[in-house]
């Protein structure tokens, strides 16, 4: 299609933007690597030169790494499931025809445009507060103990927050993946005797794997860093520490530059293999 | 059995009456073609049959019993789609299996059905293939294997050919048209294309604007119009219809003469004319005739050697035996 000269001005033309990603993630990837390999400790004599190793296997035979490592994985499941069962409910809702449906839409979609801090701030004195918390009132109102969301059920008290942001992600793409579905399938499939769970479960579910799979993907990338819903709510205590908030204290409240930046490295590894995972059981998927 | 009797059905989509109280009885074993311009509702009507519309009046009797409430599983009735509607996801087999699957039945008598309908279908080397990677004309059979298995009362056909290329269209046409000699199940089929109508059918049902406009073989529909709209649309290429002087000569509104009623030649003749397009079929010549003070060129039937062209002067004669009179009203006159 393109001519060789057309190609060469393609080249020179992306060259800036190109350089300019390089630049953006080399510098900060050799940054790290390079710090991970010395003993930097800023309010304690400085760069103190190279250890090699060592602050990896401190890193790793710490007794809050494994924890760390769990509790990141239980989140990135925890919010995944729920919103990918969720995300499918709200979009076969959406789906219908209904009075006001482009205003419910927007509504639905607004918890994405909150900043996570603010969200998770609103959760937790809004919701989430053991005295004045909406909760709170309406565990009295049964007659009930108000629950102490963030120290009784800290974990599951952050999925909570965690997909109430993703939700409308999901149901987005799961809405329109569900729009392109040919209706005459369902009518050909209605026909064939299949009741409306045999539907879903025959005809709607496998035309959403491919939307499920790129939600799985784009959430997980997101969700294994998540940060400021920790920070606001819990600050890492009751189990709640990531790995990315491992990391966080490492360097900030440890002032342990060369620890935490090993402790990246490892973050940079894990997300890997998981990606790998996800790669491959989505990548037979996207085939198709 | 399968004999479908409509008794008053009638559907508005909100103000809109798309179908307005119709009758209509198909009997058992009979190939009935839906025909009509776009928009004429022999799709909507083929759907209330199916029971994918729900009727807003009127009765739908499958083999005497009531079936107009009767959810489209229960009827009995198996629909090929013009889309086709394959399961992208399942495998030829799967997808053929899927009714039977759904209605519990026996694997191995499910496998049993499956091969057998293969068989009949030309599908058996692509049992395991998806549709993703089928033909056109794969996917019509696998469509039509789907709804043999189920061994229904009736097969309801809505458009099944205008996605396949012409070739292909001739021949599934012909292999529908050996399936229903072979099963003598009802079978219902709905086209805009005359030529399939009057190729495939028993009996053709001649819609416009919901109305049924003359029901009957294709011989009756060609040799006996009951209106002018009936006599335009049935017949390739169209009848012609002369209105004014021609027609009072004839004491009637319009008449009309087809094509192949009307013979030409090159030196004497009623009309007189001049060659507008010759088209060479090989078989066939087509002309389209200017004659002098009528608005329209009227077109003439001629054997396959005729040579004439543009321009060219001709004379024609019409067989005033084949000659179709109709009233103001459009309605024929006997």
């Amino acid at each position: 299609m393109a001519t060789q000269h057309s190609r060469t001005a393609a080249r020179i033309m992306m060259t800036p933007a190109v350089f300019l990603l390089l630049v953006w993630m080399l510098v900060p990837l050799s940054m790290t690597l390079w710090f991970s390999f010395r003993r930097f400790l800023p309010l304690r004599g400085g760069d103190q030169g190279f250890v090699w190793f060592e602050n990896y296997t401190r890193f790793i035979s710490s007794s809050s790494f494994w924890p760390a490592v769990q509790t990141t994985l239980v989140i990135v499941g925890g919010v995944l499931l729920v919103s990918i069962v969720f995300g499918i409910l709200l979009a076969l809702l959406l789906d219908q025809p209904m009075w006001g449906q482009g205003v419910v839409r927007i509504l639905v979609i607004a918890p994405f445009f909150v900043m996570p801090t603010v969200s998770a701030l609103v959760w937790k004195n809004m919701f989430m507060d053991p005295t004045n918390g909406l909760f709170a009132h309406l565990w009295r109102a049964f007659g009930a103990d108000p629950v102490v969301w963030l120290s009784d059920v800290p974990t599951f008290s952050i999925i909570m927050i965690v997909s109430w942001q993703w939700l409308p992600f999901a149901t987005l793409i799961l809405l329109t993946a569900i729009q392109s579905l040919d209706s005459e399938q369902l009518e050909a499939a209605e026909m064939d005797g299949a009741g409306p769970l045999a539907r879903f479960g025959f005809i709607t579910l496998p035309h959403l794997s491919r939307a499920i799979t790129i939600v799985i993907l784009i959430q997980t990338i997101f969700l294994l860093s998540i940060f400021a819903e920790i920070f606001v709510t819990t600050g890492g205590a009751f189990g709640t520490r990531t790995l990315t908030y491992l990391i966080y204290q490492r360097v900030l409240e440890s002032q342990n530059v060369g620890l935490g930046s090993a402790g990246g490295v490892y973050a940079i590894i894990l997300a890997n293999i998981v990606a790998l995972f996800l790669m491959r059981i989505v990548g037979k998927n996207l085939d198709r | 059995m399968g004999r479908i009797t409509l008794d008053k059905v009638r559907k508005a989509f909100g103000e809109v009456e798309v179908i307005p109280p119709l009758d209509l009885t198909i009997e058992d074993g009979e190939f009935v073609v839906f025909v009509g311009p776009s928009g004429c509702g022999k799709s909507t009507l083929l759907r209330l049959i199916a029971g994918l519309e729900d009727v807003s009046g009127g009765q739908i009797r499958i083999d005497g019993q009531d079936a107009t409430m009767v959810p489209p599983a229960k009827r009995g009735l198996a629909m090929v789609f013009q889309s086709y509607a394959l399961y992208p996801h399942m495998s030829v087999r799967k997808n053929i299996a899927f009714p039977l699957r759904m209605a519990k039945l026996d694997p191995a008598e499910q496998n049993r059905r499956v091969e057998a309908a293969a068989e009949v279908l030309n599908l058996t080397d692509y049992l395991d293939r998806r549709p993703g990677q089928l033909s056109g004309g794969q996917r019509q059979r696998v469509a039509i294997g789907r709804a043999i298995v189920r061994e229904p009362a009736a097969f309801l056909f809505d458009e099944p050919l205008s996605n396949l290329d012409a070739a292909l269209r001739v021949g599934m046409r012909l292999e529908i048209s050996e399936l229903h000699k072979r099963l003598k199940t009802t079978m219902i089929y709905v086209t805009h294309d005359q030529v399939e109508a009057m190729t495939m059918a028993d009996k053709i049902v001649v819609l416009r604007a919901g109305h049924i406009e003359q029901v009957g073989s294709p011989l009756e529909l060609y040799r006996e119009p009951r209106n002018t709209f009936v006599a335009g649309f049935i017949g390739s290429p169209k009848m012609n219809l002369l209105e004014g002087a021609e027609a009072e000569k004839r004491g009637a509104t319009t008449v009309g003469i087809r094509p192949e009623h009307i013979t030409p030649s090159a030196t004497e003749g009623q009309w007189k004319g001049r060659v507008g397009v010759a088209e060479h079929l090989g078989s066939d010549t087509f002309f389209h005739v200017h004659v002098d003070g009528w608005p329209e060129p009227i077109t003439v039937r001629a054997g396959g050697e005729v040579d004439m062209n543009h321009g060219d002067t001709i004379y024609l004669t019409p067989d005033e035996e084949r000659m179709h009179r109709f009233d103001a009203q459009g309605l024929r006159i006997a």
